[in-house]
């Protein structure tokens, strides 16, 4: 009894000292080396695991030193009340101008000017919502207009929680407010009549691409086109095609350093070379290879294909800015709500 | 069980009566079948779909290989504090009466009721940079959240009553007789504990330890707020396992997710044995 409870115990234990010599042995840190931590969105990992190593080559040969950038990926909002509660990051990088914001609305880490620092609004790259169809394309769908038809089944995440949402809802919104000669009565039905055809509300964009390409539900799923291509090209064998509607909203992406860190932590530096670099000719190219829109003119001309025109309207032309939309289409009580309950 | 409780002898060439119990244990099956065997052989079909070799290199992916360190660690402190503890306590509640013990040992199971996303957000609130000591811990420049000692620190709250839970009942039934007997024979208090309690709780307490271990390993909610997801920092599995989920990796999602079952696996045949063990003892105390 005695030697088999040791034994037990002993097994308990002897997973420490073993578990931990083969990790614990990290690489030596260099003299002159650098690690900062990029803060991101939900599905941007695979980008920024491509960009970082590039990155890191580019710095070494500008400045001879070691440069390493670790990764955190959230919802990010999420991502936003972590450093506002201490997360350490260098840089953030978010799908949401909001998100950014807070960071110097509740906690002062950085600027209120931030989205001067860098051309673009501090956007590097942008996207916009956009259509996927199922092989062949069958519903014909072509347009906003035509996921309003009888019978067409349009997949979206619920706006009242999910971001990527709130851009399908103020596209269809502005297109139908163009369509109707800025008649907001008019676009209101509009976006009424498209509510009503979603047959399942899922509370973020990953649900949705669930409940569309493996669920097999609906005809058209609908988000921002940096995501319908990498659908597209992840399940490759089931022919999903991609539709890029006439007009669409322009969807930023965000970045800032993280003032109070990098000046505490001495890295200013090497994230502000990170965040040019993503608007750099190497960076913009490896955007556009995720199916991101660029600003580099001849990283535009070479992936033009790739990217069918379309015309983009602003949230802040169109809807006086986030704030303004927020109150009077997504907040409780406003139109959302208004044209859900009405259906 | 079953086929003993069921002798109705009048009835027992009665068709329907012998069919309840058969139907009875038939659903049983199907439904574990359904609900358990499935699921788990999913995880593992999953996660080998693409070969022997995306299966190694899922896992032995830095990330993931991180994340099965981290959370290992973890466990290594998590579950001897609460060892120490959980016997601590327990001495404490069966061998002595005194005010407040009822209190104590409702205390110590809050972390049960608690949901574990409400025990993170506390510890943001307490110790992140907005909360109630992050202000002075910045100034002392410690880090506690999103770091290793705040993984730690909810892990803790998250697994501590498993033992004091186990230990409990069984040292209340085994009284404190056979301590108050090695006292008049003149034992210190040290040896009443490593020849008397010790022996006498050690199924006990290894069975609370496994659970401890299970808890602490497979802990998802109240790391995931305390976390910061920095991925090869301070993901642990079950945050790497969701992780992969997101980006796609459905093999490496499962193939992570596998490493998490099969210490399940594990787990619960110590469990049962220590069970079985434990049964012995408790039918001799």
């Amino acid at each position: 009894m005695k030697r088999s409870l040791a034994a037990a115990a002993a097994l308990l234990l002897a997973a420490a000292p073993f578990a931990a010599t083969p990790f614990a042995a990290k690489p030596a840190v260099a003299q002159e080396s650098a690690e900062i931590l990029n803060v991101s969105y939900d599905i941007a990992r695979e980008l920024f695991a491509h960009i970082n190593p590039v990155f890191a080559a580019h710095w070494k040969e500008e400045t001879g030193a070691e440069v390493n950038i670790d990764q955190s990926h959230g919802g990010s909002s999420r991502q936003a009340r972590a450093i506002l509660e201490g997360l350490q990051a260098d840089v953030v990088t978010f799908n949401q101008v909001t998100d950014v914001q807070v960071l110097h609305d509740r906690g002062n880490l950085i600027p209120g000017d931030w989205q001067e620092r860098l051309p673009n609004n501090a956007s590097p790259y942008y996207s916009l919502p956009a259509f996927l169809v199922r092989p062949g394309n069958p519903k014909d769908i072509r347009d906003w207009s035509d996921l309003v038809r009888e019978g067409v089944q349009p997949v979206f995440p619920n706006p009242k929680t999910s971001g990527n949402a709130r851009y399908t809802y103020l596209a269809a919104y502005a297109y139908a407010l163009e369509a109707h000669d800025g008649d907001e009565e008019a676009a209101r039905e509009f976006v009424g009549n498209l509510l009503a055809n979603v047959p399942v509300f899922d509370t973020g964009g990953r649900a949705a691409t669930t409940t569309f390409v493996e669920r097999g539900i609906g005809d058209v799923l609908i988000t921002f086109e940096a995501e319908v291509n990498n659908i597209a090209r992840e399940y490759g064998d089931q022919g999903f095609e991609i539709v890029v509607p006439s007009l669409s909203v322009r969807a930023e992406f965000p970045v800032s350093l993280v003032d109070e860190v990098v000046d505490r932590r001495g890295t200013r530096d090497v994230a502000t070379a990170y965040l040019d670099f993503l608007y750099g000719e190497a960076g913009q190219t490896i955007l556009a290879e995720y199916a991101y829109r660029v600003h580099h003119p001849e990283v535009q001309a070479r992936f033009a294909d790739q990217f069918p025109e379309v015309r983009l309207i602003e949230v802040d032309e169109v809807f006086g800015g986030w704030a303004q939309a927020t109150e009077e289409h997504f907040a409780d009580g406003a139109t959302l709500d208004q044209i859900f309950v009405n259906r | 069980m079953i086929g003993t409780t069921s002798t109705a002898p009048a009835d027992a060439h009665h068709i329907p009566r012998a069919l309840v119990p058969r139907l009875l244990i038939g659903l049983g099956i199907i439904s574990t079948a359904l609900f358990i065997v499935t699921p788990l052989a999913v995880i593992f079909a999953q996660a080998f779909s693409h070969g022997v070799d995306v299966y190694m290199a899922n896992i032995l992916a830095p990330d993931t290989l991180h994340a099965i360190y981290l959370t290992i660690l973890v466990t290594v402190i998590v579950v001897p504090v609460n060892i120490a503890f959980g016997i601590a306590a327990a001495w404490a509640i069966t061998k002595f009466d005194f005010r407040g013990k009822k209190l104590l040992l409702t205390l110590i199971e809050i972390p049960f009721s608690i949901s574990p996303i409400v025990a993170g957000v506390t510890y943001i609130l307490l110790y992140g940079a907005q909360g109630l000591l992050g202000p002075w811990l910045i100034g002392m420049e410690l880090r506690i959240m999103f770091a290793l000692p705040g993984i730690v620190l909810v892990t803790l709250f998250v697994t501590s009553p498993f033992v004091v839970r186990e230990l409990v009942p069984l040292m209340q039934v085994q009284g404190s007789e056979q301590e108050e007997a090695a006292v008049t024979l003149g034992a210190s208090g040290w040896q009443i504990f490593a020849r008397v309690t010790l022996p006498n709780i050690r199924w006990a307490l290894l069975y609370g330890a496994v659970l401890c271990s299970a808890r602490a390993i497979g802990e998802f909610g109240a790391v995931s707020v305390v976390s910061g997801n920095i991925r090869g920092q301070t993901n642990t599995l079950p945050l790497q396992v969701e992780l992969l989920y997101h980006d796609y990796n459905t093999v490496g999602a499962f193939a992570a997710a596998s490493t998490l079952t099969l210490i399940a696996i594990i787990a619960l045949f110590a469990k049962v044995a220590i069970e079985y063990r434990l049964g012995d003892q408790r039918a001799h105390a």
